[in-house]
């Protein structure tokens, strides 16, 4: 079964390959002007509040209709294999399939997909958005690939019924903040377009829905994201204290959870605050996803500290 | 004054709470590039050691207590009385805006962001005002009737979960600020064996650290002894299991219970969490004089298979013998014991981290082993400033001993290993402030859920005894106002229209 999840890993990358071609297919050939159509077809009025235009659906041609049907299909079969990939690990480890950090960058990636799909159908127009968040999703599943460790059973510190409590929420909360970062970078090229900035990278962003819409998605991204992450990492601070002795150690990963879950919360603080643009709070929200990015990688890879299952 | 006031509203702004939280985050990185003595003070030492030049600056700077530091403490201490400065003002608004009234309409609800004019009523201005109040207070929504305008708000959820939220950050404070005044803790290693337990006091742990409001006659008192201790492995070296027996006696209770790394012996004062485990070799001393000594010490871990070192010392062995050069002749050997040997053991290290193929790897030293000194020294490793000083002198070369066999030393003495025991090593705690931070956590959840859920709105009414007007003003970022209204409004209609058509049917009748 190990190597069945395995061939289905590389299954998995492949399909969002091709989703990602699809999707740069209709961005780059899709008409703009049914592109810009569907993006601005959520407007906002001066006070703050969405005012919706309903405009006759602009007529769709053949094509383009057979790339939007491609996109869709090569998103959501990639997202399937992609949960097949971890349903079978799971099955072949006999245990929740987040128990190192291959593992976890799995589930992280597939949340981020999962939740990407929800946003693509509850607002088809930030449809722009996919190419960039298969992107981030075809990277780090890639660099979870460099980090395989084969299937099987926990370290005794990691067996707990908080492991299925703890890395998943985190996980979870990872993989909203994906869409999130994904959100602010659209954001701030958008931003820059619209503001008269043409060239790179602001260009990327010509056919993108409008920016204030952007940036709405952000904040409710990372305003349902940001609950999550703060019981994940309560509930590793119970686990901590089950396992360790202590609730809070600031051993490396915790720091950085630590400075993610501030860096976040500043992000939310510095939305809620009018005289605060929000470019700077869209910079505050990378900055975030660097922060859980290194949190990931870098704290693993880089320091010893307690978080070290596995190798790594 | 006006200085002071200014500072202290320049304190409470939000873009200094903003610079502050991102003060906090930077600051709180040198605490995982640099060891920190709260983790592991040998870290530290070994830190210092090997960087001779920046390790004192970097010591200066506190750079190996972050989380204690005069700066970190600053900025989380100018935080949280900002934090304080914000949300006192905000809690008495609050408690005033839950117990007044809706305010009053403004006069041109058509400039509000939402709003309809084309609702009508029967010509009863007075019952049409009476029908939309019943209808809003239906919604839920807190209403004000001032003559025929009618007021109304909802969402004050937002406010009191975002409050709930602030304050729960400040019990959370407070939780561990208890921890760090009355909380204590001690770790100590535990051979198996009813007369290798220890009993809860700062003279039998290796290592302690005591709150600043504690003694050390405050600490809980119990003792503990390790009965048997299992640890199973996969065929890859890694632990899939430690389980440890234990009796422990605390106020005249006693008991016997099985303790796992996730589930600590919890006591009435304190806890004790298995942390890891190793080996203990028994070695048995025949001197020059022919007496015998044994003594079990426990080798510590240098790596995930076990390969451990240690030291055994035996400062009374040959007890008024010295050497030729007038050393006292005390003995000690160190060296490595390998729970599973590799075929060629030079490499010195463990291939497995269970008893496959133990080998104990000794060395003797003859000498002064140095424990007359004054100065503290780790029972664990061999005193090498004695060695340097050539108090202490190695007595021939390394040696291997499978279990049960015994080596003779150069001067006719004899070291046996017997076998090894078990160990585990626990961490005692006792943290006052643990169910504050935890009551605390749980209500900045809530509390965050309803300051992001929440959503305050006000909707207003205006019968006159043309029509009915109406207007609506979210008052935090709410992008479902409008279709909200709208529905409102829908309601509105139907409620005046059925009045309109009740009354119709009346007069018929």
């Amino acid at each position: 079964m190990a190597e069945v999840s395995d061939q289905l890993l590389v299954v998995t990358i492949m399909t969002y390959l091709a989703a990602l071609v699809a999707y740069a297919a209709e961005y780059a050939f899709g008409s703009a002007t049914r592109v810009s159509r569907v993006a601005n077809r959520e407007l906002v009025g001066p006070d703050g509040l969405a005012v919706v235009v309903d405009d006759e659906p602009a007529p769709v041609s053949p094509r383009d209709r057979y790339i939007g049907y491609a996109v869709l299909g090569l998103s959501v079969a990639a997202t399937l294999a992609h949960a097949a990939t971890l349903i079978t690990r799971a099955v072949a480890a006999g245990r929740v399939p987040w128990g190192n950090m291959y593992e976890f960058l799995l589930a992280l990636t597939l949340v981020g997909s999962v939740a990407w799909l929800v946003v693509l159908f509850a607002r088809p127009a930030v449809r722009a958005l996919g190419l960039l968040v298969t992107t981030v999703v075809i990277v780090l599943l890639g660099t979870s690939g460099m980090l395989h460790t084969d299937a099987g059973p926990l370290v005794p510190a990691l067996n707990s019924y908080w492991l299925a409590i703890h890395v998943s929420a985190v996980a979870t909360a990872g993989g909203v903040l994906l869409v999130g970062f994904v959100s602010a970078v659209l954001y701030l090229l958008r931003d820059g377009y619209e503001n008269g900035r043409t060239g790179f990278p602001f260009a990327l962003a010509a056919k993108a829905p409008a920016a204030a819409t952007i940036e709405r998605l952000t904040f409710r991204v990372h305003a349902f994201a940001f609950p999550i992450l703060t019981v994940g990492i309560m509930c590793g601070a119970i686990w901590a204290e089950a396992a360790w002795g202590r609730y809070w150690g600031w051993d490396p990963k915790e720091v950085w959870s630590f400075i993610t879950w501030v860096i976040y919360a500043g992000y939310l603080h510095a939305r809620a605050t009018p005289s605060i643009k929000r470019r700077t709070a869209s910079w505050l929200a990378i900055a975030g996803w660097a922060a859980v990015v290194f949190n990931t990688y870098g704290v693993n890879l880089v320091f010893s500290g307690l978080h070290s299952y596995a190798g790594v | 004054m006006s200085l002071l006031r200014n500072s202290w509203r320049q304190l409470t702004s939000m873009r200094t709470a903003l610079v502050l939280l991102f003060l906090l985050a930077l600051f709180a990185i040198p605490g995982s590039v640099f060891p920190q003595r709260s983790i592991g003070p040998e870290a530290v030492d070994r830190y210092l050691r090997d960087n001779p030049d920046t390790g004192p600056w970097l010591d200066r700077l506190q750079a190996f207590d972050v989380y204690s530091s005069v700066w970190f403490s600053a900025v989380y201490l100018l935080l949280f009385v900002s934090l304080v400065g914000c949300v006192v003002p905000r809690l008495k608004a609050h408690a005033v805006a839950l117990i007044r009234v809706p305010p009053e309409a403004p006069k041109r609800l058509d400039r509000l962001p939402a709003h309809a004019d084309d609702l009508d009523h029967d010509g009863d201005p007075e019952a049409a005002a009476d029908a939309l109040a019943a209808l809003l207070k239906g919604r839920r929504f807190r209403v004000a009737r001032r003559g025929r305008t009618i007021s109304a708000e909802k969402g004050y959820l937002k406010e009191t979960g975002n409050l709930v939220f602030h304050f729960a950050l400040l019990a959370l404070l407070g939780g561990m600020a208890a921890g760090g005044l009355y909380g204590w803790h001690g770790n100590r290693i535990v051979v198996t064996g009813d007369t290798n337990g220890f009993c809860s006091s700062t003279q039998q742990y290796d290592e302690y650290d005591l709150g600043t409001r504690v003694d050390a006659a405050d600490l809980a008192r119990f003792c503990v002894t390790l009965d048997s201790f299992r640890a199973e492995y996969l065929d890859s070296g890694q632990p899939s299991l430690y389980r440890a027996r234990m009796s422990y006696a605390a106020d005249g209770e006693r008991g016997t219970r099985t303790v796992e790394v996730n589930h600590p012996l919890r006591l009435a004062d304190a806890n004790v969490y298995l942390l890891g485990t190793g080996y203990a070799p028994t070695l048995r001393y025949t001197d020059r004089a022919g007496r015998t000594q044994t003594i079990t010490v426990p080798f510590l871990p240098q790596d995930n298979a076990l390969t451990s070192y240690g030291l055994a010392a035996f400062p009374d062995a040959n007890i008024g013998l010295t050497e030729p050069d007038g050393r006292p002749a005390q003995v000690a050997f160190d060296g490595l014991y390998l729970p599973t040997v590799p075929e060629n053991v030079a490499h010195g290290a463990s291939l497995f981290p269970a008893e496959r193929d133990p080998r104990l790897m000794l060395r003797a030293y003859i000498g002064d082993l140095g424990l007359d000194s004054f100065r503290p020294q780790s029972v664990y490793a061999l005193n090498f400033d004695q060695v340097e000083g050539k108090m202490l002198q190695a007595s021939g070369d390394q040696f291997a001993l499978k279990p049960g066999e015994s080596h003779t030393l150069a001067d006719g003495t004899k070291i046996e290993f017997l076998g090894t025991q078990p160990w585990i090593a626990v961490s005692v705690r006792h943290d006052p402030g643990e169910k504050v931070v935890l009551v605390g956590g749980i209500l900045l959840v809530i509390g965050l859920l309803g300051s992001l859920t929440g959503r305050r709105r006000r909707v207003f009414f205006r019968v006159t005894p043309d029509g009915v007007v109406a207007g609506g003003l979210p008052r935090s970022e709410y992008e479902g106002f409008a279709a909200e209204f709208e529905q409102i409004v829908e309601s509105a209609r139907a409620a005046l229209g059925e009045r309109t058509r009740e009354k119709a049917g009346s007069r018929d009748g």
